[in-house]
């Protein structure tokens, strides 16, 4: 106190504070304190690094330190609010669980090392230059490989577009083909399940859309709590008066907030949705007059094309020796389809890979499926081979009986959501769907996302304000991660990788895959351009723009083939750049297992992962089936940048790229991801800068000058996105992709994202607030393709171009001006009319009718039966999981025909159904997640603001079930499968229920998987109990439906966990023909 | 004995305040994790699963000055927000900022002040401690930090409100649960909202600390509750303390008297 | 069983948590407090008398008595902060509101002259100074020994809210007891006359008293008869009583007596205290003492107000007025339906 007179006591009086309990007791500190925000020094804007939804930060920097993180209230789809996760980005970006330094463990090392980061550098580029040279393959049986096997790669979904940019880029050009990122795991049947039904395999509509729609079917996702920001345009509906539906097999919060809450068995909605499909057409309740102009239902089918109901759950082409269709049957009358690689067997599979196929279908991420010829319709809907009776026929037996005898989920409460739906569809109203990975990761899972189409198309619901269906991506840049893929299946832009067989040269690349409608048609200037934007100058029409520098893919190089290639011996070095594997991926152990395999180990990170300290303290060590020091593995660990620490854009779920700034410089041995690869490169350029040797053209001609900024030598990245974006001759950036050329006068690195810096801005980083600006908010960001918020945005309006009604005007036809108008970018060509009608010979986008909405469609139509493009079935059909209690209630066949497993030690499968031994494992276990915590858990178990708030790994169960095993509330409780065993706590709740299906109990198990051994908040790995069983189409794999034991008490420690899982199998009887009905080992 | 009820000081500005309205939370902890960051608050480290659904925070206290309680309940299936018989409240809680705080009356120091918004904050420079507000206050939310020995609670943020900022959980709040504002306005919205969730059926729907008369004068952050108060570990009708003291001090007056007068007669007549 | 007991079986709580925070006092320091205040002030008011009915001994034993005390109190409140070198800022602020800080501001008027009237006397200095600080030590002294039933009762603790109206003459007629007692015990038996009746006197006022609010009737009084709140409580009164029938019969006679009977008064009115402060502890740990009786007053239309003279405490009947400007927030209630912990 300075002065006598700032005595309260004195203030109290001369202030007019008589009892002391305003401001005369208000202290000096308390006068002086300033908000940080109010002091700092710049504000920073920025993007949540957590989940897809993609809300706008503002990261606020003081003398060189990020001092706070918050929302942005500028941002059309977050308006300023963050989850828990968002709301704990500082202490993710400033607190202590992050690395500074890198980390070296050498073969045989029993603890880490200190290496300096120019040494790593130096070292790892050696590794990649040794291995390359070991593993090098020029060709196999003559035909032309140019790769290396013994190298592969994985993550991206969390890395900024730039920088998968990159990474595909060099990793390309040195040959390695086995690049990969969560996208495989999350939601690679997304894009080849709505890409085959829609021409594009992004999310159809935008978060803030929902607001508008009537109902909104949650299926398949825990929308509240995995896109707990975007889940606000929920709220806005429902307070709207939309009803919610929200079905699942167990009783989330987004639950809480539905208005209906349906329980289903895991692993049965195609049953479900497929009873919606004929509850639809049985009560003439489809919008004809949609269905008519913008499906195919009205083409007709060859007479030779068999279903499921002829063939008793098979259709015609089915090959069981391949255990693979020949799709030929499925044709259109008078049409063919494209070959492609991943219909077809290829002899050059490599021995060992029992995978089967490249997983071809994920290319129609833009643009369907290539059909040709000429095909008949009947407007009548009336032949019987036409799509629409097809149809029909197919889901008769999907009966609201059946519906409750295979999903548990009583007719009544079937009837609501059925009425629900076809009340809140038509012109006047729309239905939104939403889902997310409780549906893409199942063995089925592309026909899961193809049967919600077909039901939205059936209900007119695509490309109008309120419908759609919106995939809810899951990292923050996983779509971005898939348009500029580290996949291996792909090149930016969802062009298909080049197959050896196939893809000879360019133009049979080209021939192969390019559509004669469609917007597909101009693959050859995409191509052209992606590659000039790699070889520059090198890239002439004489060499054939440096086609043939591309490596060759022969088959399925998943990431769980990659394992397998592991475990094989043919991988031997591995970078992991953002994804933790053995947490994260099916089957945990055998990722690690294939990890002990390895040469050398570059994991990324900001912290210990449980896929970096495997070999010191993974659950191996323990049970004594690794020893630290016989493991040769080197492992180098870098600690890497944030998002606060660099400068690049993410692409959200909404297909919307947003830029972010960077706010301060990483401290220590932290670069990011663009730094590291950039550099990587500089330092293998050199190394082989005299070589001679063909193999390495490739990397030495890539264009890799990029100007650096910053005192750290990091490239700029806004030079990345400028070559992404694409360059006119002159080096001006393009403003469209209808600006690329096929004759190699213009680059772009991902022609799908061509715009993303029209007339020289970088139209990501615009942010004019949401307030001054209308539903759509076009200028907040920009979205793929050409800055369009809802796709398909033709069909909004009827075939004259009028919108379908007043409440649900988006996108419509000016007569007077010409041009398609609306709230949005029209998708659609802007001045085509509607009564415009194609010529026999047109092509491309002319042979497209004013009347065709889906334009990235060979035939301009909504698919509700796919002709091409799938490996599993032109229209959906209900298998049971890989593993289930129960028999398919519908056909003779049980499992996906088609499905695809890899039968090896370590990944034995179930019995199932009535089979001897199913009841060992008799209980179904789902996993998903919670809002406190994310995926792998290394970017929250280590917070201790989000660790306190989930503590600890748990299941939960009934109270029945809890009774009937003995299982106490927050005791212990052991799970078990035939891949491993785990412990968790027990939640004994009401909100799980036993199902009655097939007339007999069900209990389900639901446990979030995002526990490991390693940060604060600890458990074991969910996936120690999953096995690797995929969908054909793109090798997801099905972790959200198996079977388990559970039983009450901790599991055994050591070598006892060994015998104790053993045990289990041996009891089953399981060995290696379980669960591989119909599959040949 | 008007010196000891003083309500509220005239404040220069419109009295600030809170509408949490749990019909429209998601349980999502945005807000206990947005008032720690930019509170600095501690986090727990005992990483305990508690077991009582999804709230491993359990109370508010020193280190958690937003809290999410989550309810599971079993109830009847015609029950129009009940799905299969069973309905998950969820609710975040927060110091009321009570119109008449006996947290604030009590506290010796002046550490615990009224703003020129109408809230009511712990000033750390001065709190020594002493407790009192602790057992004073009748919601439970005021606490002293382990290890530290000062109380620490929801300030609403009044250094954000000091720099024309909403409170950061209210900022966060994804589905705008926790609404911040003026207090009158605020009301206003209450009343509407009750209205139209009795309109739809949800009988259980109603204000909790809305009321300006009632036993702490009206909370300056009030809710909307879809069961009973007790439900969510809230005291049903809370009164303020100091309500009484007049009547306790006149009773101390007395007593004090009765003592003297005792020890007068103690010595009255009594021999040398 | 009475039909309230019923009723509390079924009152609905969080997962049976405490809605109210437990104090943060250490039984020590705050009952030790509340006593040694007790004992201090009730010390002074004997000193006053001895002092001006002659009986130097007296006087000075109680003098003594009062400084030791009010020391031992000084240091237990200070102990008790959890920032004890913020000691002064007690005196930051003067509230009324707050009888922690009346009861601050009466012990800096107290300490003093309790201090000084010892000094002077110990010392022999200043005899009419030290007169005239015995006479004020005396008067603030009845108010140190009685504010800390105001400071205790002022709080949301359900037991001691609820005693609020009783509780200030218990702590006085127990300061006086425990004031006599350590008098009749230490001072010459010659001048402990006084002392010895305003130890008897006061023992049996503060039993009946303390028996008084321990039927209040309120549902929180039963903490008064449990745990060990209800054994503090027992052992107290068996002291108190125990000691008050020696010195009445035997104190004046013996000199054995007198200092036996005037401890265990003593030792009962420091009982009381720690059973007071337990019993208000326990009320805070068990939900239903928060919820039973508030959810009765809402249930019978008769939620409380803020003003005062209506609500729980008298009971003044409020229905028509608060029920009407509270309809918002009292839905019908369906009290007892909802989940039992
Ligand atoms: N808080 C948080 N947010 C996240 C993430 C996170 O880890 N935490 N992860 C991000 C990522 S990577 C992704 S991909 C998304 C995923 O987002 P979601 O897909 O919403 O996440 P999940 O919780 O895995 O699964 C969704 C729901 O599917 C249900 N389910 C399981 N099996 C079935 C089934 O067979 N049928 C049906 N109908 N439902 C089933 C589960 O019970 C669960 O409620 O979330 C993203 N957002
Ligand atoms: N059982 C079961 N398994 C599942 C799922 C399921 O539902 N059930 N879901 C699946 C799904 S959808 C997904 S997406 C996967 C996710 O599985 P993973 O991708 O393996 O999990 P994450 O924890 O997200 O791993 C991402 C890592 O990237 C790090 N990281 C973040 N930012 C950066 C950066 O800028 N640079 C670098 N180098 N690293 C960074 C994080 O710290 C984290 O360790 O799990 C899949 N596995
Ligand atoms: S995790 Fe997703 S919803 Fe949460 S703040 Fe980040 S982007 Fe938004
Ligand atoms: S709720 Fe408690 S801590 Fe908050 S203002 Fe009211 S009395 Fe004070
Ligand atoms: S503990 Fe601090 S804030 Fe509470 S009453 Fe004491 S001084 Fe005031
Ligand atoms: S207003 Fe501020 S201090 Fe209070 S709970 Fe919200 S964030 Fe925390
Ligand atoms: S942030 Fe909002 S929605 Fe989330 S828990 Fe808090 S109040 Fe509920
Ligand atoms: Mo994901």
């Amino acid at each position: 106190m300075a002065s006598p007179l700032q005595w309260p006591v004195l203030r109290q009086f001369l202030e007019h504070d008589p009892t002391g309990r305003h401001h005369a007791a208000k202290s000096r500190a308390t006068e002086e304190h300033r908000a940080r925000i109010e002091t700092a020094d710049r504000v920073v804007h920025s993007v949540c690094p957590f989940c897809a939804v993609g809300c706008a930060q503002r990261v606020y920097v003081k003398d060189e330190k990020v001092i706070q993180i918050e929302g942005n209230p500028d941002s059309p789809i977050s308006r300023g609010r963050l989850c828990p996760k968002g709301s704990a980005s500082l202490q993710l970006t400033t607190g202590d669980s992050r690395e500074k330094y890198v980390l070296y463990r050498r073969p045989h090392g029993t603890d880490w090392e200190r290496l300096d980061l120019e040494t790593a550098m130096d070292m790892v580029a050696r590794r990649i230059v040794d291995t390359r040279r070991d593993t090098w393959e020029w060709d196999i049986d003559g035909v032309r490989t140019r790769r290396t096997l013994g190298i592969a790669s994985l993550g991206g979904a969390t890395l900024d577009n730039e920088e998968n940019y990159l990474i595909k880029k060099l990793f390309t050009s040195l040959g390695i083909v086995q690049v990969e990122n969560q996208a495989r795991v999350c939601h690679s049947s997304t894009v080849s399940g709505l890409g085959t039904s829609f021409g594009r395999g992004g999310s159809t509509t935008y978060l803030q859309d929902l607001q508008r729609a009537d109902c909104i079917l949650i299926q398949g996702s825990n929308f509240a709590e995995a896109h707990p920001v975007g889940f606000q345009w929920v709220m806005e509906a429902k307070e709207r008066g939309a009803k919610i539906i929200h079905v699942d097999p167990r009783f989330s919060r987004t639950s809480a907030l539905a208005d209906t809450f349906v329980p289903i068995r895991a692993g049965t909605d195609i049953a479900f949705l497929g009873g919606l499909i004929n509850w639809v057409i049985g009560h003439d309740a489809y919008f004809r007059e949609y269905v008519l102009n913008y499906t195919n239902a009205a083409t007709i089918l060859r007479e030779d094309f068999q279903d499921t109901e002829d063939l008793d759950g098979l259709f015609s082409g089915f090959d069981p020796k391949k255990q693979s269709y020949d799709s030929e049957t499925w044709q259109y009358r008078g049409g063919y389809a494209a070959a492609s690689s991943g219909e077809r067997d290829s002899h050059l599979q490599e021995s060992g890979s029992t995978l089967g196929g490249a997983s071809h279908p994920q290319s129609h991420g833009s643009g369907g499926p290539g059909v040709h010829g000429t095909w008949e319709r009947d407007e009548t809907l009336q032949d019987p081979h036409c799509v629409f009776q097809v149809l029909k026929r197919h889901y008769a037996r999907y009966t609201p009986e059946m519906v409750e005898r295979v999903c548990g989920v009583p007719q009544a409460l079937f009837a609501e959501v059925a009425e629900a739906l076809t009340q809140n569809s038509g012109r006047e109203r729309t239905t939104a769907f939403a889902y997310a990975v409780g549906w893409t990761q199942h063995t089925t899972g592309t026909q899961y996302i193809r049967t919600a189409s077909v039901l939205q198309l059936l209900l007119g619901n695509i490309g109008r304000p309120g419908g759609g269906i919106m995939a809810l991506r899951g990292h923050a840049s996983i779509q971005g991660s898939s348009d500029i893929p580290t996949l291996y299946d792909l090149l930016p832009g969802y062009l298909p990788s080049p197959h050896a067989e196939h893809h000879l040269d360019l133009d049979t690349y080209i021939e192969a895959d390019s559509a004669k409608g469609g917007f597909w048609a101009n693959m050859r200037a995409y191509t052209i351009s992606l590659l000039k934007a790699w070889w520059g100058d090198a890239a002439t029409a004489e060499n054939d723009f440096c086609f043939d520098y591309l490596p060759r893919i022969t088959g399925s190089h998943s990431t769980y083939d990659t394992v397998n290639a592991q475990l094989e011996g043919t991988c031997k070095g591995y970078f992991l750049m953002g994804e933790n594997p053995a947490v994260g991926s099916a089957n945990a152990h055998l990722q690690r297992a294939g990890m002990a395999k390895l040469d050398w180990l570059v994991v990324r990170d900001f912290s210990l992962i449980e896929s970096a300290t495997w070999w010191k303290d993974g659950p191996e060590i323990a049970t004594g089936e690794l020893r630290t020091e016989d493991i040769p593995t080197e492992v180098f660990f870098f600690p890497a940048a944030a998002h606060t620490e660099k400068a690049g854009s993410f692409t959200n779920t909404n297909r919307l790229l947003q830029w972010r700034d960077q706010a301060v410089e990483p401290e220590a041995d932290r670069r990011s991801d663009l730094w590291f690869v950039w550099h990587l490169g500089n330092r293998v350029r050199k190394i082989l800068a005299e070589s001679q040797d063909l193999a390495d053209r490739p990397v030495l001609d890539l264009t890799w000058d990029y100007p650096t900024i910053g005192t750290q030598d990091e490239p700029d990245a806004e030079a990345v996105f400028a070559e992404i974006n694409g360059k006119a001759a002159d080096g001006s950036p393009l403003s469209a992709y209808t600006e690329l050329k096929d004759d190699g006068s213009t680059s772009c690195g991902c022609w799908i994202y061509c715009g993303c810096q029209a007339d020289g801005v970088n139209q990501a980083a615009r942010r004019k607030p949401h307030t001054e600006q209308t539903v759509s908010s076009r200028e907040w960001g920009w979205a793929w393709p050409a800055n369009r918020r809802a796709l398909y945005n033709r069909a909004s309006a009827d075939p004259e171009g009028r919108p379908w009604s007043e409440r649900k005007k988006l996108v419509w036809w000016d007569e007077e001006e010409g041009k398609w108008t609306g709230d949005d970018v029209p998708d659609f060509e802007p001045t085509k009319p509607p009564s415009y009608r194609p010529d026999e010979d047109a092509r491309g986008a002319a042979a497209l009718a004013g009347t065709d909405p889906f334009i990235m469609q060979a035939d301009g139509k909504g698919w509700l039966y796919a002709p091409a493009g799938l490996v599993d079935g032109p229209m959906p059909t209900h298998y049971e999981p890989q593993e289930s209690p129960f028999e398919n209630a519908l056909y003779g066949q049980d499992r996906n025909p088609a499905r695809k497993l890899l039968p090896r030690e370590g990944n034995r499968y179930h019995p199932s159904g009535k089979q001897r031994g199913a009841d060992t494992y008799p209980y179904v276990l789902t996993t998903y997640r919670l809002t406190e915590h994310f995926t792998a858990g290394a970017m929250t178990r280590w917070l201790p603001y989000l660790a306190e708030l989930q503590p600890e790994s748990f299941c939960e169960v009934s109270p029945q079930l809890a009774a009937e095993r003995g299982l106490t509330h927050r005791g212990w409780a052991t799970l078990v499968s035939a891949r491993g065993a785990i412990e968790a706590r027990v939640i004994v709740t009401d909100r799980m229920k036993p199902l009655s299906v097939h007339g007999r109990i069900v209990h389900q198990i639901g446990m979030p998987y995002h526990w490991g051994p390693n940060g604060l908040s600890r458990g074991d790995a969910m996936n120690e109990l999953s096995s690797i069983s995929m969908d054909p189409n793109v090798h997801i794999q099905e972790v959200k439906a198996l079977t388990v034991d559970i039983r009450p008490g901790r599991r055994p420690r050591g070598a006892d966990l060994v015998s104790f899982v053993e045990e289990y199998r041996r009891r089953a009887g399981i060995d290696e023909h379980t669960g591989m009905e119909g599959i040949t080992a | 004995m008007s010196v000891t009820q003083l309500g509220m000081p005239s404040l220069g500005v419109p009295r600030k305040g809170f509408f949490t309205d749990t019909s429209l939370c998601i349980g999502c902890k945005a807000c206990e994790v947005a008032c720690k960051e930019w509170n600095s608050v501690p986090a727990d480290t005992s990483l305990e699963l508690t077991g009582e659904s999804f709230d491993n925070t359990s109370a508010l206290g020193a280190n958690t000055w937003r809290h999410v309680a989550f309810i599971e309940k079993q109830v009847p299936a015609e029950d129009p927000s009940a799905h299969d018989g069973v309905k998950w409240l969820m609710s975040s809680d927060v110091c009321k900022h009570c119109t008449h705080a006996a947290c604030l009356d009590v506290c010796p120091t002046g550490a615990l002040f009224r703003t020129e918004h109408g809230t009511v904050v712990v000033q750390q420079d001065i709190c020594n401690g002493c407790g009192y507000c602790v057992s004073a206050c009748p919601y439970g939310v005021i606490d002293q930090r382990k290890g530290d020995g000062r109380v620490f609670k929801c300030t609403m943020c009044y250094d954000r409100l000091e720099a024309g900022e909403e409170p950061a959980c209210a900022k966060a709040c994804p589905t705008k649960s926790i609404q911040y504002g003026e207090l009158d306005e605020l009301r206003e919205r209450a009343d509407a909202r009750l209205a139209e969730l009795h309109e739809r059926g949800e009988e259980g729907a109603q204000l909790y600390g809305r009321d300006p008369d009632n036993g702490v004068g009206g909370d300056g952050a009030f809710f909307l509750l879809l069961d009973e108060p007790e439900t969510y570990g809230l005291p049903p009708d809370p009164v303020v303390t100091t309500r009484d003291l007049p009547a306790m001090w006149k009773r101390a007056a007395g007593a004090a008297a009765g003592l003297l007068a005792g020890a007068a007669l103690a010595f009255w007549g009594a021999k040398k | 069983m009475s039909p309230r007991r019923e009723r509390r079986e079924d009152f609905t709580s969080y997962y049976g948590r405490p809605i109210l925070k437990e104090p943060t006092w250490e039984a020590l320091d705050i009952a030790g407090y509340i006593f040694a205040g007790g004992l201090a002030g009730a010390s002074s008011i004997l000193a006053a008398g001895a002092q001006h009915s002659g009986r130097p001994g007296l006087e000075r034993t109680a003098k003594l008595t009062a400084l030791t005390a009010i020391s031992a109190s000084v240091v237990a409140l200070v102990h008790d902060l959890g920032r004890p070198e913020r000691f002064v800022n007690m005196l930051r602020v003067a509230k009324p509101t707050s009888p922690m800080s009346v009861g601050s501001w009466i012990l800096s008027a107290y300490g003093p002259l309790a201090g000084a009237s010892a000094a002077a006397n110990v010392l022999g200095i200043f005899p009419r100074a030290g007169k005239a600080a015995g006479i004020g030590a005396g008067i603030t002294g009845s108010a140190v020994a009685t504010y800390t039933a105001v400071l205790i009762a002022d709080t949301a603790v359900p037991t001691w809210h609820d005693a609020h109206s009783r509780l200030p003459f218990v702590f006085a007629s127990s300061a006086a007891a425990s004031a006599g007692g350590v008098a009749a015990a230490l001072a010459p038996r010659a001048e402990s006359g006084p002392a010895r009746r305003m130890a008897v006197v006061g023992a049996a006022v503060e039993t009946a008293l303390s028996v008084a609010m321990e039927r209040s009737g309120h549902l929180s009084a039963e903490t008064f008869h449990q745990g060990r709140a209800g054994k503090l409580l027992q052992l107290s009164k068996a002291c108190t009583v125990g000691g008050a029938v020696g010195l009445a019969l035997g104190g004046r006679s013996s000199r054995l007596v007198s200092a036996l009977g005037g401890i265990a008064v003593a030792a009962g009115s420091a009982l009381l205290r720690f059973g007071v402060f337990e019993a208000g502890r326990a009320s805070t740990r068990d939900p239903k003492y928060v919820v039973v009786p508030q959810r009765e007053r809402l249930d019978a239309g008769r939620p409380a107000s803020w003003q005062p003279g209506t609500g729980a405490g008298k009971r003044v009947a409020v229905e028509a007025g608060g029920g009407e400007a509270t309809g918002t927030t009292t839905a019908p209630s369906t009290a007892g339906e909802a989940r039992t912990v």
